[in-house]
């Protein structure tokens, strides 16, 4: 569906994009993850031939974005990080000139813009002017004219900034349903981390323009995370026994409370050994919990990894 | 050529025009003075216009040859009727479309920026050159229309307020009418080409107006040009000015369209 392959863009001696390569399947949900000025928006602009690149490559549908910038754009939709509406347009209004913009069929216009203010709950307001909509409003009339056109890719910047947690489930739940109802290929540009953990299937951490890992959010944490956290529950009277038997494991901390143990510094592979070893001392086991590593633990180990190294590490591609 | 994408944002440029009181004050004021106002009061005060030390014959006898060439046959109370509608006013009807395009190309460019709307149009399936051709015809076309509308209602105030002393049609003139079919599009199009130059290089509407405000200098140029006898509008001199503003639009759209492409104008966002 979509490839980069070493794209580069440079602004005068920044480098916005520094020679990454990442692949997207069809129907994936795709996170581009970084803080502001990662180079997410950057990659976006160069997916769609809005801008080129200094050097290396990029196919989406198999055509290239710089030399076939229409017909790629008329293929997909994005959602710009500023809704980019006219405020003195009423929703109806807006939908209409960019259902002419993209050449939708004339006689499927009306139908299709009265079927995405119903999706999108705006059809009692679709003849409001959008300088009258709160923000939520807004993200979500933006998100309708991506999809006018029925794209099969979809290209989402930060599509929940700003919006109040209750607009933004929805607007997660709306990508979820695109990807898993619609089967649309979407690719989202976020430094929320809990959203993409939810909504991604795979993700890219960029940095200064340059790709720090690639994987999906479980992946990139048991590759990231080595020592997850691991709490274990024992009968009371067999905690000491098993604070011991802790103690034998090198570079493994513990804690007790309340008959519970949190353990860090123990690898998951070495999980099973300490339940055998405890086991093997009799100590009545209750429980035994992994803690799993967040995307936003991966990524905070990522930037300080990358903080800390002289020179930017390397990209890492992390396969299943 | 995509035309309904190019009819789309025409549209839509001008039903945003049409609500913006800062674009249609000045679109509607202006027209109102130049072509009903000033032409009623000069067609109704006649002679009496002329006021001066020495009298009406004295200031006739001073005038640049062409311009007294052009008011012979006529009698006193005609004479600074023609003298003014016919001839002084010519440049300044000129103001109208050029201000009118210049006012909607600001608000087409600039205020596409300044309202943030530029972004999702740039990620649409439009080519540059569509866009570009489409912002043009935005507020070319209305320049135009402006134009043509404003002398109907020139013609007919003029008619209508100096029958009495004219007693006859005086207008328009065959310079009057090079001057509507070919001058006046020309200078809609140097006011959009400046506006265009202009909007590439500021970020709001009101920043690219008053900037764009210098391109009524030429038109000023003029009319001090019939006065001074540098020149007297005839149709042929109309004929060859139209094609000195047609060669200046087309090097400001040329020039303006250089910079007008989606990797400009997303550096600009």
């Amino acid at each position: 569906m979509l490839e980069a392959i070493a794209l580069v863009k440079h602004y005068g001696p920044v480098k916005a994009v520094d020679g990454i390569s990442f692949s997207v399947n069809p129907g994936e949900v795709f996170g581009l993850l970084g803080h502001n000025g990662a180079g997410k928006t950057t990659t976006i602009r160069l997916l769609n031939g809005v801008l080129k690149p200094t050097s290396g490559l990029a196919r989406v549908f198999g055509l290239s974005p710089v030399e076939d910038g229409l017909t790629v754009r008329r293929r997909s939709g994005v959602l710009t990080e500023a809704p980019s509406l006219e405020e003195r347009l009423t929703a109806r209004q807006n939908l209409r000139y960019y259902a002419d913009l993209y050449g939708v069929a004339v006689p499927k216009v009306a139908a299709r813009i009265e079927g995405l203010l119903q999706i999108f709950e705006l059809n009692e307001v679709g003849d409001a002017k959008v300088g009258s909509f709160s923000k939520g409003m807004r993200q979500r009339l933006a998100l309708a004219r991506a999809l006018l056109h029925e794209p099969e890719l979809l290209y989402l910047d930060e599509p929940t900034a700003g919006l109040d947690p209750v607009a933004a489930k929805r607007v997660v739940t709306l990508i979820r349903d695109l990807s898993r109802k619609g089967g649309r290929t979407v690719v989202i540009c976020t430094h929320n981390l809990s959203e993409a953990q939810q909504v991604c299937d795979r993700v890219v951490v960029l940095e200064h323009g340059k790709l720090l890992a690639q994987g999906t959010p479980a992946e990139l944490a048991r590759t990231y995370q080595h020592s997850a956290q691991v709490v274990i529950e024992v009968a009371p009277e067999a905690v000491e026994q098993a604070l011991a038997c802790v103690r034998g494991f090198k570079g493994v901390e513990v804690k007790a409370e309340n008959g519970q143990l949190s353990l860090t510094g123990l690898s998951r592979q070495r999980i099973p050994e300490l339940v055998a070893a405890l086991a093997a001392r009799s100590v009545a086991i209750y429980r035994v919990e992994p803690q799993e590593a967040s995307l936003e633990d991966v990524y905070f180990a990522l930037h300080q990894r990358d903080a800390e190294a002289p020179e930017p590490a390397p990209a890492q591609e992390v396969r299943a | 050529m995509n035309r309904r994408a190019i009819a789309a944002i025409v549209r839509k440029d001008l039903t945003i025009v049409l609500q913006s009181k800062a674009v249609m004050i000045p679109i509607v004021i202006v027209p109102l003075v130049m072509f009903i106002l000033l032409p009623t009061l000069v067609g109704l005060a006649g002679p009496t216009l002329i006021n001066l030390p020495g009298g009406q014959e004295q200031f006739i006898a001073e005038l640049p040859a062409g311009l007294r060439a052009a008011l012979e046959g006529l009698n006193a109370a005609q004479q600074p009727v023609v003298l003014v509608l016919v001839y002084l006013f010519a440049p300044l009807y000129l103001i109208v479309p050029l201000m009118v395009a210049s006012v909607i190309a600001a608000d087409s460019f600039a205020g596409e920026k300044e309202r943030k709307t530029l972004e999702a149009l740039i990620y649409s399936p439009v080519s540059d050159h569509e866009l570009f051709l489409a912002k043009l015809l935005s507020a070319w076309l209305p320049a135009v229309a402006a134009g043509l509308f404003g002398f109907i209602v020139y013609a007919l105030a003029s008619n209508l307020a100096a029958w009495g002393v004219m007693g006859r049609l005086f207008f328009p003139t065959w310079m009057w009418l090079v001057l509507l079919v070919w001058v006046m599009p020309a200078v809609a199009g140097m006011g959009l080409g400046v506006s265009v130059i202009v909007s590439s290089k500021v970020k709001s509407f009101q920043e690219a107006y008053q900037i764009g405000g210098v391109v009524v200098l030429p038109i000023l140029l003029m009319v001090v040009g019939q006065l001074s006898g540098v020149m007297v509008f005839s149709s042929w001199l109309v004929l060859l000015l139209g094609f000195v503003l047609w060669g200046v639009t087309a090097l400001l759209l040329h020039y303006g369209s250089k910079g007008f492409n989606r990797t400009e104008l997303i550096a600009q966002l």
